[in-house]
């Protein structure tokens, strides 16, 4: 009734086609309205500093009204009985007992990003409540890191860069010398989604791939980025001229890389780490460096991130770290978030879950 | 037997390039290596024994001045692929075969190539910048690169280095398109995928990365400048390993302040190095190495062994291996 008198009101004041277009506004902000509220509440992490990018949200708020930590926190018990999802980026929220028992509506934990092993999967599963992550859409930039940190280190890119811009550079130097990359021999530890296109990216430099993993994989997939199984892990770390971390960080992996393996390696050899920071023993890993029992080591990944700024990884020349930024490209960001929100919303609905992480 | 092997100079950066990656033993069962400085003690005395000269990063320089001294010279043998920096037509001009090492260094240049390409799409310099800074507390995730998978790459020379370069690329899905003076076979197109650009400016308008694998001559200077700039996408970024002037300097500067392009990666400047207040080496989006292209000791020595066969040949009037003939 209200609306047929205001949209009479409009009729006098202006002329008929602008009234239907402002009734047909009004009808759309009241839908839009009514759908909002409809929308499920996700607990997220923080937009900005060390949580999602500005341009990300918008996928999220188109099926879920979004809340930040911190808001949440503000008054968790006015919030918590509404949130039915909670997504995870970086690890954050961590999703502690504390606070998952306080979301008696949560239907699932939604990872951004491939890697689960900050959630406790059996415990969170068993509160009746799904946990989703996304593979695949990290692949191919985290396979591309990969080999631009092995690039990077192999021919000393960054150090180029430093002399190159460096004031005190008067001439070229004649000793930057790298080491080949064309021909070498790349031994990948862990071969799935992401080890599998590391190998075929490295095959275009005619390198020589050996590859160790829980299982083997077919002849098919070995033959098409020419790998050579290894059973033994000792039998890689002794021929490869850079050895490849792309597994899963857990209980096994964890320090799957101690004193005793890079002993094995070569003093010319070269340790790519972008998996998780804990799969390496980082204090071997300073006295390795520093001895020469192998050359250098590239890391998107430490353990913790950042490191402390005392650490003796950040002052040795033969290392180079980057801030994990695997994914960090606008399209893999938002495919990953894209995919998160459509774990999420299947999980809300009871639908099929394209990712489920289940408890083996 | 030690005064039976033939005299050849080398400069002072070259003997010590040889002495740091252990070169003598290629060199020395072939040649008596005297230095431009000792050279330069005795010219009279010295000049008329030598009959090879290895040029190693433009030295020594091989100019009228010089030549002059040299009346028994047979060779001037660059290390590397490269001349641009040599008279060909004057120095066969005076009886002098002209050699360089093609091929031996195309592996390591191709490699630098990608390893730039990556470097600057996925910010790998600033990453590690930021993750040793001292006053790093937390890991902020605005570090954002650009796709290399998928996207597309433009070669402007396809050459060996530049085939062997869209090779790495194919590894990596990216679309390859690429210009050159001739059309590649079919099947070399093919077995990298490539698609010839007759266009340049149609190369330029639909790459999202402008890799630079061309020869230095009167043709390509200033190759790319304002005008080749401007066709480029605004999130494209342009990769030299050439020679510094094929890029108009002056306009790269310019395209990168404004935004015109993403970024430019350079293992190539001219002058190398670059005056310490030139603008280049102020701006965040540039990143630049100090011609390293060639610097794997296996490569190295690949050029040396290559510049001794070179030399050996021409002093001994067999058919030489790399001759640079004047076209």
């Amino acid at each position: 009734m209200r609306r047929l008198c205001y949209v009479q009101c409009m009729r006098r004041l202006w002329g008929p086609a602008q009234v239907k277009n402002l009734h047909t506004s009004v009808c759309q902000l009241q839908r839009k309205k009514v759908m909002e509220a409809d929308k499920p509440w996700a607990l997220i992490s923080e937009v900005g500093e060390q949580g999602y990018i500005e341009d990300v949200t918008d996928i999220m708020t188109q099926h879920f009204q979004i809340i930040s930590h911190r808001d949440f926190l503000q008054n968790p018990q006015l919030h918590a009985p509404k949130i039915q999802a909670m997504f995870v980026w970086n690890a954050c929220p961590a999703a502690k007992p504390s606070l998952l028992t306080s979301l008696p509506a949560l239907k699932v934990v939604a990872n951004g990003g491939v890697g689960i092993d900050h959630l406790d999967v059996p415990y969170i599963t068993s509160l009746g409540v799904k946990v989703t992550n996304t593979p695949g859409v990290v692949s191919d930039a985290t396979a591309d890191i990969a080999m631009g940190l092995l690039l990077a280190s192999a021919r000393k890119i960054v150090e180029g860069h430093q002399i190159a811009v460096d004031p005190k550079t008067t001439h070229i130097p004649q000793c930057l010398m790298g080491v080949e990359v064309t021909g070498s021999t790349l031994g990948i530890i862990g071969m799935g989604d992401i080890g599998h296109k590391i190998a075929q990216r490295s095959k275009g430099f005619d390198m020589k791939i050996l590859y160790h993993n829980r299982k083997r994989r077919s002849v098919e997939d070995e033959q098409a980025v020419g790998a050579s199984y290894c059973e033994s892990m000792d039998d890689l770390l002794r021929r490869s001229d850079f050895v490849m971390l792309a597994v899963n960080l857990t209980p096994e992996t964890t320090g799957l890389i101690s004193h005793r393996e890079l002993a094995l390696m070569k003093p010319t050899a070269t340790l790519v780490n972008v998996s998780r920071g804990l799969v390496v023993d980082q204090d071997a890993l300073v006295k390795a460096l520093q001895s020469g029992t192998i050359r250098a080591a590239a890391l998107d990944v430490t353990h913790p991130e950042p490191l402390p700024r005392d650490h003796p990884l950040l002052g040795l020349p033969n290392v180079l770290i980057t801030p994990h930024v695997g994914t960090n490209t606008y399209t893999t960001t938002r495919r990953m978030v894209q995919r998160m929100v459509d774990n999420a919303v299947a999980a809300v609905k009871g639908q099929c879950i394209p990712n489920e992480v289940k408890t083996k | 037997m030690e005064k039976d092997k033939p005299w050849a100079l080398l400069s002072e950066e070259g003997v010590k390039q040889a002495f740091l990656e252990k070169l003598a033993d290629i060199m020395e069962p072939h040649f008596q290596i005297i230095t431009s400085r000792e050279f330069l003690q005795n010219p009279l005395l010295h000049g008329p024994k030598i009959q090879a000269m290895f040029v190693w990063s433009c030295c020594p320089a091989a100019e009228h001045l010089l030549l002059n001294l040299l009346p028994s010279l047979k060779v001037v043998a660059n290390g590397g692929a490269g001349i641009d920096h040599l008279d060909v037509p004057f120095i066969t001009s005076r009886g002098v075969k002209v050699t360089n090492t093609p091929g031996v260094v195309s592996d390591a240049t191709a490699d630098i190539a990608m390893g730039l390409l990556l470097a600057s799409a996925r910010r790998i310099v600033e990453g590690h910048q930021i993750a040793v800074d001292a006053k790093t507390t937390y890991l902020a995730q605005n570090l954002m690169g650009v796709d290399v998978t998928g996207s597309t790459l433009g070669i402007i020379g396809m050459g060996q280095i530049g085939y062997k370069i869209a090779k790495r690329s194919r590894g990596f899905d990216m679309k390859i398109l690429y210009h050159n003076r001739n059309r590649r076979s079919i099947e070399d197109e093919q077995a990298v995928e490539a698609t010839f650009c007759e266009s340049l400016g149609d190369l330029l308008r639909r790459a999202d990365f402008v890799m630079l694998a061309v020869n230095l001559t009167p043709n390509t200077t200033g190759l790319i400048g304002h005008r080749e700039l401007s066709l480029m996408k605004p999130t494209a970024t342009l990769v030299n390993i050439s020679r510094g002037l094929l890029v108009d300097q002056d306009a790269l500067v310019k395209a990168l302040q404004s935004g015109m392009i993403r970024a430019a990666a350079l293992d190539v400047t001219h002058p190398e190095p670059l005056p310490r207040d030139h603008p280049l080496l102020g701006l965040p989006n540039v990143l630049i190495t100090p011609h390293v292209g060639m610097n794997t000791c296996a490569t190295v020595r690949g050029i040396v062994q290559k510049m001794v066969e070179n030399a050996l040949a021409a002093v001994n009037g067999l058919p030489i291996p790399n001759e640079v003939k004047f076209e």
